[in-house]
């Protein structure tokens, strides 16, 4: 955290001649901090990879060896544990509900956002910004009790509810910042051709904005997956697999802990690594 | 029809937010000040007589406030190393946002890997043989080891959003005015602190606002790494809420850090007030 925690060690520009071994020096701990960071992110999860990938008995061995013992002993213990397969699968229908909900709702809101001049569009975005400065976990309190005269109560749906009101602001800003980037000439174009508003957002719109929307579906996805608070009081019989692990954290052996760890951790990597080109948009702020 | 048309498409979104947003804060509200139907104050005063309160709130403060500043001083190195980069910047951003895709949970996790009595630091402690046996870090007798642990899993897996505000911020200032800062005389340091900082405050402002709100809401990584050793706002709400059954405390913790969630903003949006002209 210390090393290369000056931001001076930027790259030296072209300095004077005798500064020359300043700036090789300049350099090298440049390098180093680089270095040193990507470890910083990196090594963490190694060790918990380490963790996942051993037998049972080396997980709750000492001391611990720093490379894996490629034992599936950990996972298929993790796997076979009750409760956790129905955890995993319900885990995958919330985040995929909420995925649909929170594109299926943001992107007209994000559409009309860009292509729009109205009264009411300041109030709008004030709305969705707001949600930013509220911790909307809690939401989960009086929901609960709201799910329990409705009947959504323990279901798949109800969670799912309360994750698109954590995902739909960025769906919202998202879809907002993508179709700013596609030009309404083209849209005007397809009119003058014969296309209805509609037609012309499915032929001309969509082609250009699906990798995008694709983009913020799969954040929708990975927050869900993630969310622990809200999952934990909203679901009792039908846990999804980060309010099953934080129920039985008190109870469960080691390697169940970094194998269930494990799991939580490498879908959410290969999700983040196919949507990498789109992280800025997300915050609502476009990157050049 | 087309002055309706964004009206019907905001539609959704607004009544989703209305139903799912506004009105349950509305019920928490409510519910934080009612007692068996009539208007009490009884779940606050519960709320503030347990003995686990006060620990709760102040644990709560000191971690946002240890946290939140090397928070700012990492992601401030990273958006420089990032936006200072000319090869490979591509993959050294992704290999820092990475956490951002980590649930808090799988980070309390992996530092519990690290940190439990046969984890990999006191593998590393005998190896050297700076400890005779291995440690146990996260037990009562440790406060400070178990503080320092949940501090270190924090600041790795929150870092990365304040990050990737910041460096979108900075690909936002011309470069021009740096060289101009340069061409002047002003070392590096001197141009990051009078061009790039100023320059930078909305996204400061930003990521600030939200990362201690985050901060405020901190709970799994507590419960992985603390277990009960360390209450925290969030975790006593879960607790009232799930094993004692009572959603009135609840209800009334959920509104104390409400509040000072949005004590924050404002301080926030004072402390770094952007000027209007100055918003894009």
């Amino acid at each position: 955290m210390t090393a290369g925690s000056s931001p001076a060690a930027a790259p030296a520009p072209a300095a004077p001649a005798p500064a020359a071994d300043v700036r090789r020096a300049g350099r090298w701990l440049f390098r180093a901090g680089v270095v040193f960071l990507c470890a910083w992110v990196l090594v963490p999860i190694y060790l918990l990879m380490v963790n996942a990938l051993s037998a049972p008995a080396d997980v709750t061995g000492f001391p611990k060896r720093l490379v894996p013992g490629f034992d599936p002993g950990s996972l298929a213990f993790f796997l076979r544990f009750q409760g956790v397969a129905e955890a995993l699968w319900n885990s995958v229908q919330v985040a995929a509900v909420t995925m649909v909900l929170s594109i299926g709702i943001g992107a007209p809101a994000g559409y009309a956002l860009s292509r729009f001049d109205f009264p009411g569009k300041g109030m709008f975005r004030l709305l969705v910004i707001m949600t930013r400065a509220f911790p909307l976990p809690l939401l989960a309190l009086p929901l609960a009790v709201l799910f329990i005269r409705t009947g959504l109560d323990d279901s798949i749906v109800g969670l799912a509810l309360v994750h698109t009101t954590l995902a739909l602001p960025f769906a919202v800003l998202i879809t907002f910042s993508l179709f700013s980037g596609i030009p309404v000439e083209l849209e005007e174009a397809a009119w003058t051709l014969g296309c209805t508003r509609l037609q012309a957002v499915l032929r001309v719109v969509m082609p250009l904005a699906l990798p995008g929307i694709a983009a913020s579906a799969v954040f929708a996805f990975v927050i869900s997956w993630n969310e622990v608070f809200a999952a934990a009081v909203l679901t009792i019989q039908n846990r999804t697999l980060t309010a099953f692990l934080l129920q039985s954290l008190d109870v469960s052996p080691l390697p169940l802990k970094f194998a269930g760890g494990a799991a939580l951790v490498i879908p959410a990597l290969v999700f983040i690594f196919a949507v990498r080109r789109y992280l800025f948009a997300m915050w609502g702020i476009a990157n050049r | 029809m087309p002055r309706l048309l964004p009206y019907l498409l905001l539609l959704p979104a607004t009544a989703f937010l209305v139903v799912f947003f506004l009105y349950p804060f509305l019920l928490v509200a409510i519910e934080s000040v009612t007692r068996q139907g009539a208007w009490s104050l009884a779940n606050y005063e519960r709320m503030a007589g347990h003995w686990k309160f006060s620990a709760a709130f102040w644990n709560t403060l000191l971690l946002a406030g240890i946290v939140v500043p090397i928070q700012l001083a990492l992601a401030l190195t990273m958006a420089s190393v990032v936006t200072g980069l000319k090869a490979g910047r591509a993959t050294i951003l992704y290999i820092f946002a990475i956490p951002l895709g980590i649930s808090d949970l799988a980070a309390g996790l992996v530092w519990l890997a690290i940190f439990e009595q046969t984890g990999f630091l006191n593998s590393l402690l005998t190896g050297f043989g700076l400890v005779e046996r291995p440690v146990l870090f996260l037990g009562y007798q440790n406060p400070w080891a178990i503080l320092l642990a949940i501090v270190l899993a924090e600041v790795w897996r929150a870092t990365a959003i304040m990050m990737v505000i910041l460096v979108a911020g900075m690909g936002l200032i011309p470069r021009e005015y740096g060289e101009a800062a340069e061409v002047f005389g002003a070392s590096r340091w001197q141009r990051f602190l009078r061009v790039t900082l100023p320059l930078l405050r909305p996204s400061l402002q930003t990521a600030l606002i939200l990362r201690v709100i985050l901060a405020f809401e901190v709970f799994a990584v507590v419960a992985a790494l603390g277990g009960t050793q360390f209450p925290v706002l969030m975790g006593e709400t879960y607790n009232w809420q799930f094993t004692l059954q009572d959603r009135g405390v609840a209800a009334a913790l959920a509104m104390v850090i409400l509040a000072i969630s949005i004590a924050a903003t404002l301080v926030l949006l004072r402390l770094l007030h952007v000027p209007k002209e100055a918003r894009t």
